[in-house]
């Protein structure tokens, strides 16, 4: 298989305020990417711009996955067409359960044509599926029976996330902080499950703060984003150098981005009070 | 300017004297009953139309009802010549069923090993005379025909309708059913009384139907259930009137010594409803839950007057009312937990959430207590809303369509409620009903 997810001269915006200032970026199915960089420099913001939100406006460039035009489609046509992402803070969908919830959502993925209201995934076939790749995740079976996302701790939301790549197998994963909120031994269980469900079988985009998620999906590529743009991009040794030494180098390197990226936090902080 | 409003509702044509007395000429009634009819019908010449300036009023416009469109149907024959839907019976054996027809009972059965152990059940007006007694008893003693007009119309002329009995101690495994089927441009003015005595236990599915939505008609109706203590009764009503259908109520309970009820509503039809629904707690230990999920579209108004009435202390009430607008629907709810001096260690709770998927639904939600104990704990609380466009997002980016989002959202809606509903087929069969309504949205 040989897809490419191609995001050109990407500018978005929310409520009209600029966020992303021309973002390019090229990742290939196989390939592994580290997207890092500062708070608020606009890190889920090209994730969420990629997966179609419609809060987030592209006001120019484009994205593309092979030879469709993702800018012109809606949230779920991009989903059925390979793309998913991990997000950040994930929504409840009271009522509605995990089971239910993937096997529509397997289906509409796999059979991009289905109609609506046309036959789901068998539910045996589905329920077997299902559970033997919760066992993969060391997920309890009682899981798949509570609603999507409510009342789960920040852990168990971040394997739902996890729990749902695996079952939609994409062509393009976007994951953001799928490690944050987790505690050491969660950390390296979703890294190791990330590996095992991603690693070779996908194009993934990274976006993270720690290391653990890297050592065991080591990056081709790590991008630096700040102020709206991807402003460095070298190989792992890039992302460990963040880790360990933090932004400051690339603040100075970069001080238009930085301004930008300081005055994003600074609106932020004025429109919290 | 109100005063317009209630001229048109008025019609002494095909509810006046002569009506009455064509329906009491007409009528095989024991002779307490029909004193009982004269005594409301003189109530019902007394009263006004309800003063759209009354609390339970003011939310409800009855402007668009002419009463002389309609008219009592009075023969004990009738047919319809569209069969109306029923839902609930799907995959469900039954203990019993009654059928009803604008009004009048045209079918009965009843399992015999249940009949033999004295339970009863069949058309209201046959067992005024078979069961005289009993029905003289509990018929109309939680519904007073002063409440409004519509209750004293009801009262003096209602034409059949529903009666179970269940003896001392007779648990019935199996549910039974009854339906009230109304035709287009007919009129439905049934009653039903469900009587539980002491340990008994019974489930109960009661389903009303026009031909089809577009259908219209007037029911004016009552609902009577009386539990005796250590009783427990399940109750599920679907209300699936056609969308031109008029609808008036007064739906009462009376709950017993450590008996419990589970009182479950589902409405999607109607043009028009007012519902008057009334739970009294009238003895220790007694335990209320009533549900609800309404749905409704297009110039739909419904009203619910709802009442928890913590007569006697130690009793728990749990009220949860659910409903889903569409297009330029709207609901009314206005609820009351009300403690009677003495009926300390009271537990009440209500709710009422709301979701809206158009602008121009509209949903009015109004809780209110009124305790006159000191040692309780009552808690109400309502919600009304857009659907959260953050949930539709995500759903949307795992693959679902907009209105495939929507309905799901919908269907988790009042999931809460059907988590409660133990009944499989019914749970089934209100979720079926539901997800027709939902619309295709873009
Ligand atoms: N929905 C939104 N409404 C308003 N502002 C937004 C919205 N989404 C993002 N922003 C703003 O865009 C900027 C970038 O935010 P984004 O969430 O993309 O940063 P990030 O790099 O993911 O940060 P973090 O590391 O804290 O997760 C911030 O200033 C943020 O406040
Ligand atoms: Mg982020």
């Amino acid at each position: 298989m040989s897809h490419i997810l191609r995001i050109e001269n990407l500018h978005v915006s929310v409520n009209d305020k600029p966020i992303l200032r021309g973002v390019n970026l090229v990742i290939k199915f196989g390939e592994t990417h580290a997207l890092m960089g500062p708070n608020g420099s606009g890190k889920s913001t090209l994730g969420l711009a990629i997966s179609g939100h419609p809060n987030y406006q592209i006001t120019e460039g484009s994205i593309w996955l092979d030879d469709a035009n993702l800018t012109e489609m809606e949230a779920d046509e991009r989903s059925r067409a390979g793309i998913f992402m991990a997000f950040q803070r994930p929504v409840a969908i009271p009522g509605v359960k995990m089971a239910d919830f993937l096997r529509h959502a397997a289906t509409n993925v796999r059979h991009p044509d289905r109609k609506e209201g046309q036959d789901l995934i068998p539910m045996r076939e589905f329920r077997k599926e299902l559970k033997s790749r919760m066992e993969q995740l060391k997920m309890d079976p009682e899981f798949a029976r509570r609603y999507v996302n409510d009342g789960f701790s920040g852990g168990e939301m971040k394997r739902a996330e996890i729990l749902t790549m695996a079952m939609l197998s994409p062509k393009f994963s976007i994951l953001d902080e799928t490690d944050s909120g987790l505690d050491a031994d969660a950390v390296r269980l979703a890294s190791a499950s990330i590996a095992e469900i991603g690693r070779d079988k996908m194009g993934l985009l990274i976006i993270t703060h720690h290391d653990k998620l890297l050592e065991h999906n080591p990056p081709q590529f790590t991008h630096v984003m700040l102020g709206g743009r991807i402003v460095e991009t070298g190989g792992a040794e890039l992302a460990r150098e963040l880790h360990d030494h933090g932004y400051d180098r690339i603040r100075k390197a970069y001080p238009d981005a930085d301004a930008a990226n300081q005055q994003m936090l600074a609106k932020e902080e004025s429109l919290a009070v | 300017m109100s005063t317009t409003t209630i001229d048109k509702l008025d019609s002494a044509e095909t509810f006046g004297q002569q009506a009455f007395e064509r329906l009491l000429l007409k009528r095989i009634d024991p002779t307490w009953l029909t004193a009982k009819r004269k005594e409301a019908w003189e109530i019902f010449q007394a009263l006004d139309w309800p003063n759209p300036r009354d609390e339970n009023w003011m939310r409800s416009d009855i402007r668009g009802l002419k009463l002389s469109k309609f008219a009592p149907n009075l023969d004990e024959s009738v047919e319809i010549s569209q069969a109306a839907p029923v839902r609930l019976l799907e995959g469900v054996e039954v203990s019993a069923s009654v059928r009803s027809i604008n009004g009048v009972v045209v079918g009965e059965s009843l399992n015999p090993t249940l009949a033999a152990k004295g339970v009863v059940v069949g058309s209201l007006s046959r067992c005024a005379r078979d069961h005289s007694a009993t029905v003289e008893k509990y018929l109309h003693s939680l519904i007073c025909p002063k409440s409004d007009r519509f209750a004293a119309l009801q009262t003096a002329m209602w034409s059949d309708g529903f009666f179970v009995y269940v003896p001392r101690n007779v648990r019935l495994e199996l549910p039974i059913h009854l339906h009230a089927s109304m035709g287009d441009g007919q009129v439905d003015l049934s009653h039903t009384l469900i009587v539980l005595e002491q340990g008994a236990e019974a489930t109960v599915l009661f389903e009303s139907s026009s031909p089809d939505t577009a259908s219209h008609g007037f029911h004016c109706g009552g609902v009577e259930l009386i539990q005796h203590g250590n009783s427990h009764l399940r109750y599920v009503s679907l209300q699936d009137w056609g969308k031109g259908c008029w609808q008036f109520a007064h739906q009462r309970a009376s709950v017993g010594r450590d008996s419990q009820l589970q009182w479950t509503v589902a409405a999607m039809g109607s043009r028009f409803a007012q519902v008057d629904q009334r739970v009294e707690l009238v003895e220790p230990g007694a335990r209320s839950q009533v549900n609800g999920v309404m749905f409704t579209q297009d110039r739909q108004h419904l009203v619910y007057n709802t009442l928890q009435h913590h007569i006697a202390p130690h009793c728990i009430s749990d009220f949860l009312y659910k409903s889903v607008l569409q297009d330029s629907s709207r609901t009314v709810w206005r609820g009351m937990i009300k403690v009677s001096q003495g009926a300390q260690k009271t537990d009440g709770y209500q709710r009422n959430d709301n979701l809206l998927l158009s602008d121009t639904a509209r949903a009015d939600s109004i809780p209110g207590l009124e305790i006159n104990a000191d040692d309780v704990r009552c808690t109400h609380g309502s919600t009304s809303g857009r659907v959260d466009e953050e949930l539709i997002f995500y759903a949307q980016s795992r693959g679902f369509t907009r209105s495939e989002a929507i309905r799901m959202i919908v269907t988790g809606f009042f999931q809460q409620i059907f988590d409660r509903i133990t009944i499989q087929s019914v749970r089934e069969a209100l979720g079926a009903a539901i997800a027709r309504q939902v619309r295709q949205y873009e």
